[in-house]
C-alpha cells in the first residue's frame, strides 16, 4: 500500500513536470560546434579518393573521380557555402532565435544563424507549404519544422547542388534533408536523414553534437566575409579544372596509405554496415 | 438551384484557390524579380515583364498554348497593352504561341508607315505586337526543314536583327537582347533585364536536362558553353554565390550564377571527354559506350522523350568531329 502511493507520487510528480505531447522545448540561444565525432573528417578534411561508408551510386563516384581540387581556385567557385545537409558539421557558431505573431505570441519561425559562410536559416514554424518545384534553390533550402514530443523536427527542400564529403562526391539539388533537433541540458543532438535521389541509394544519417553557450555570441564570432579573387592569374575565362577518366593519380592513395582494398575505399551503401568488416580479412 | 448555386460557389472556390497559387488555366505564375514573373507550362517557360508603358512577353510556348497563356498574362499584367513578344529562338516550343499573343496586343507606331499598318483611329495603335529576334528565327521559322512546314505567317518575327546584341528600353529598364552564335541553334539570344537583374537563357540552359543542341540549324556545343559563360559574365551574386542575378532557364525551375556554373562545368566536361576520345579515334558508337556523361545520368539523363542521353551525345560528337569547334 505504501509503495503504491509512492508510485502514484512520483507518477504525479512526473506529470507535473513533463511537458505534454505537444511539447516545445525552447532551443533559442548561441551553440557551439564539438568535434568528438568523425573530427578526422570534420577539420582536417576526408582525403581524395576516400569514399567509404557513403551509399552512393555509381554516378556519384564518377563525378568525384572527375573532381579537381583546383576548380576551387575558380573565382566563381571561390565563395561557395556548405549546403544545409553539410553546414554543421563544420567549425562554427549558432544562434537560434525565433519569431512570434505580435498578435498571436504563436511562434511563427525560428531563425538561425550559422558563423560558417556566414548563413541564416528560416524554419517556417506556421503550417505553410514548400514552394513550388519551379522556384528557385538556395545553400540553406526552405524549411518547415514542428515538435515530435521534445524534438524538433524540420524538413527542407530546394537546397542547391553541393557535395555529401568535400573531396569532391556530389549531393544533387534533388535532397530532402529531414533534420531532428534534441536537447539534453546544455547538449543540443542533431540528426540528419538526407534522401538524394540521384547520388545516394539508401539514405545518409549522420549525427553531431553542438554545446550550448551560456554568453551571448559577440558579432564577430558570427561573421564570414568572402570575395572572390583571381588566385591563378593566367587562368582562362571559362576554366574547369577536371581530370579526364583514367588520370586523377590521386585516387589510389588513400587506399595504399591505410592498406585498404578498393572495394571499401569505393564507398556504397555496403560499406556502412557492420557486416562488410567481415570482406577485409 | 440550390445545386446550382453549390456548383457556382465550388467553381469560384477553386478558381480563387488557383489564383492564390499562382496558377491559371493550368500554367503556373511565379514572382521573379523586379518587373519580371515567369510562367511555365511545365514544360517550357515565359517571361513576363510588365510595367507601365506596358507588357513585354519573352517566348511564347507552343501553339496549343497560345489561348491559355494569353489569359495567364492577362491574369499577371491586367488589361496593360500588349507591346512586345521577343523570342529566344526558333524551337516551336517557344514560338508557337507569338501569333495569339502578338495579335492580341498593339503598338504605338507613326508617320507614312502608320497608315499602311492598320494604324487604328482610337489609340494611333497597329492592332498587333511587335515580335523581335535574331534574324536567323526568322529564317528558321520561314523555312520548312525536317518534315515540317513554315511556321504560319502570323507567327514570324516582325523586327530582327543581326548584330551580336541589341538593346532596348521598356518600362524603366534597358534590355539587352544578347546573340549567342552557334549554340542550341544559330538564332539563341540571351534576354537581360538589367534593372529587374533577371536573364532569360533560353534552351542554352536546362534545369531538366542536358543543353539542346541542333546541330543541323548550326548548334555546337562550344556555343552553349560560351553561352553559359555569357550567363556567368553577366550575372552577380549577391552573397555566397548565391543570389543577386536570377536567370530563367528555357525550361525548368528558377536559377542563379551558381546553379549556372554547376551546368557550364557539367557541358564542359562531358566536351573535353568527347573531344578527347574523338582524338583517340574513337567512334561515335564507342564514346556512347563510355557513357561520358555518367556522372549526371540521373540529374539529367533520358532515354526516352524528345531529348535523350544519346542524342545529346551525339550532338557533341557532331560538332566536335568536324574538326573542332566554332
Amino acid at each position: 500500500m505504501r509503495r503504491a502511493r509512492v508510485l502514484l507520487l512520483a507518477m504525479a510528480a512526473t506529470l507535473a513536470v513533463a511537458p505534454p505531447a505537444s511539447a516545445q522545448f525552447d532551443i533559442t540561444g548561441s551553440y557551439n560546434a564539438i568535434f568528438h565525432e568523425d573530427q578526422p573528417e570534420r577539420i582536417p578534411g576526408p582525403s581524395l579518393g576516400d569514399y567509404l561508408g557513403l551509399p552512393i551510386n555509381e554516378s556519384a563516384r564518377a563525378f568525384a573521380d572527375a573532381w579537381d581540387a583546383s576548380r576551387l581556385t575558380v573565382p566563381e567557385h571561390q565563395c561557395r557555402a556548405h549546403s544545409s545537409p553539410y553546414i554543421l558539421r563544420g567549425p562554427l557558431n549558432m544562434r537560434i532565435w525565433e519569431e512570434r505573431d505580435p498578435e498571436t505570441q504563436q511562434v511563427v519561425a525560428l531563425h538561425i544563424d550559422i558563423s560558417n559562410f556566414q548563413q541564416r536559416r528560416t524554419v517556417w514554424m506556421d503550417g505553410r507549404a514548400h514552394p513550388s518545384r519551379f522556384a528557385e534553390h538556395t545553400w540553406m533550402g526552405f524549411s518547415t519544422g514542428q515538435w515530435e514530443g521534445e524534438t524538433l523536427v524540420i524538413t527542407t527542400t530546394h537546397i542547391k547542388q553541393m557535395w555529401h564529403r568535400r573531396n569532391g562526391l556530389p549531393q544533387s539539388d534533388q535532397v530532402t534533408l529531414t533534420e531532428r533537433f534534441t536537447l539534453h541540458g546544455p547538449v543540443l543532438t542533431y540528426v540528419t536523414h538526407t534522401d538524394d535521389p540521384v547520388y545516394l541509394t539508401e539514405p545518409l544519417v549522420k549525427t553531431t553534437n553542438m554545446l550550448r553557450n551560456p554568453r551571448p555570441l559577440p558579432p564577430q564570432q558570427l561573421l564570414y566575409p568572402c570575395t572572390a579573387v583571381v588566385e591563378i592569374a593566367d587562368q582562362p575565362r571559362g576554366a574547369v579544372p577536371h581530370y579526364l577518366p583514367g588520370q586523377n593519380m590521386f585516387l589510389k592513395e588513400f587506399a595504399a596509405q591505410h592498406k585498404l582494398p578498393e572495394s571499401a575505399v569505393r564507398g556504397g551503401a555496403a560499406t556502412m554496415y557492420p557486416e562488410f568488416r567481415a570482406n577485409l580479412r | 438551384m440550390s445545386s446550382l448555386r453549390v456548383l457556382a460557389t465550388l467553381v469560384a472556390t477553386v478558381a480563387a484557390a488557383a489564383l492564390v497559387a499562382g496558377q491559371s488555366a493550368g500554367l503556373e505564375t511565379l514572382p521573379v524579380r523586379g518587373q519580371v514573373s515567369m510562367i511555365t507550362n511545365g514544360s517550357s517557360n515565359v517571361l513576363l515583364q510588365a510595367g507601365p508603358q506596358g507588357v513585354l512577353v519573352v517566348d511564347t510556348l507552343a501553339e496549343s498554348d497560345g489561348p491559355r497563356l494569353l489569359e495567364a498574362v492577362r491574369g499577371r499584367a491586367g488589361a496593360r497593352p500588349i507591346r512586345y513578344v521577343l523570342n529566344t529562338h526558333a524551337d516551336r516550343e517557344f514560338t508557337g504561341g507569338n501569333a495569339a499573343i502578338a495579335a492580341a496586343g498593339s503598338q504605338l507606331v507613326a508617320g507614312n508607315f502608320a497608315g499602311q499598318v492598320g494604324q487604328r483611329a482610337v489609340d494611333g495603335a497597329v492592332p498587333q505586337a511587335f515580335v523581335v529576334a535574331h534574324e536567323n528565327v526568322l529564317t528558321a521559322m520561314s523555312t520548312a526543314a525536317a518534315g515540317r512546314p513554315a511556321a504560319p505567317f502570323a507567327a514570324w518575327p516582325t523586327d530582327t536583327f543581326f548584330q551580336a546584341e541589341r538593346t532596348m528600353y521598356f518600362n524603366g529598364e534597358g534590355i539587352q537582347l544578347v546573340h549567342v552564335p552557334h549554340a542550341s541553334t544559330d538564332g539563341d539570344v540571351l534576354v537581360f533585364f538589367r534593372s529587374s537583374d533577371v536573364i532569360a537563357a533560353g534552351d542554352i540552359y536546362s534545369t531538366f536536362g542536358y543543353p539542346r543542341i541542333d546541330v543541323a540549324r548550326g548548334g555546337h556545343v562550344n556555343g552553349v558553353i560560351e553561352g553559359l559563360n555569357r550567363l556567368i559574365d553577366l550575372a552577380i551574386s549577391e552573397q555566397f554565390t548565391e543570389g543577386g542575378t536570377r536567370i530563367v532557364p528555357g525550361r525548368g525551375r528558377i536559377s542563379d550564377e551558381f546553379d549556372v556554373v554547376e551546368y557550364r562545368d557539367m557541358v564542359t566536361i562531358v566536351r573535353d571527354r568527347v573531344q578527347a576520345m574523338i582524338a583517340k579515334k574513337q567512334t561515335l558508337e564507342q564514346i556512347k559506350a563510355a557513357r561520358p556523361t555518367l556522372d549526371w545520368e540521373p540529374r539529367y539523363g533520358a532515354t526516352t522523350g524528345a531529348w535523350t542521353t544519346a542524342q545529346f551525345v551525339e550532338a557533341v560528337y557532331r560538332s566536335l568531329a568536324g574538326g573542332g569547334g566554332k
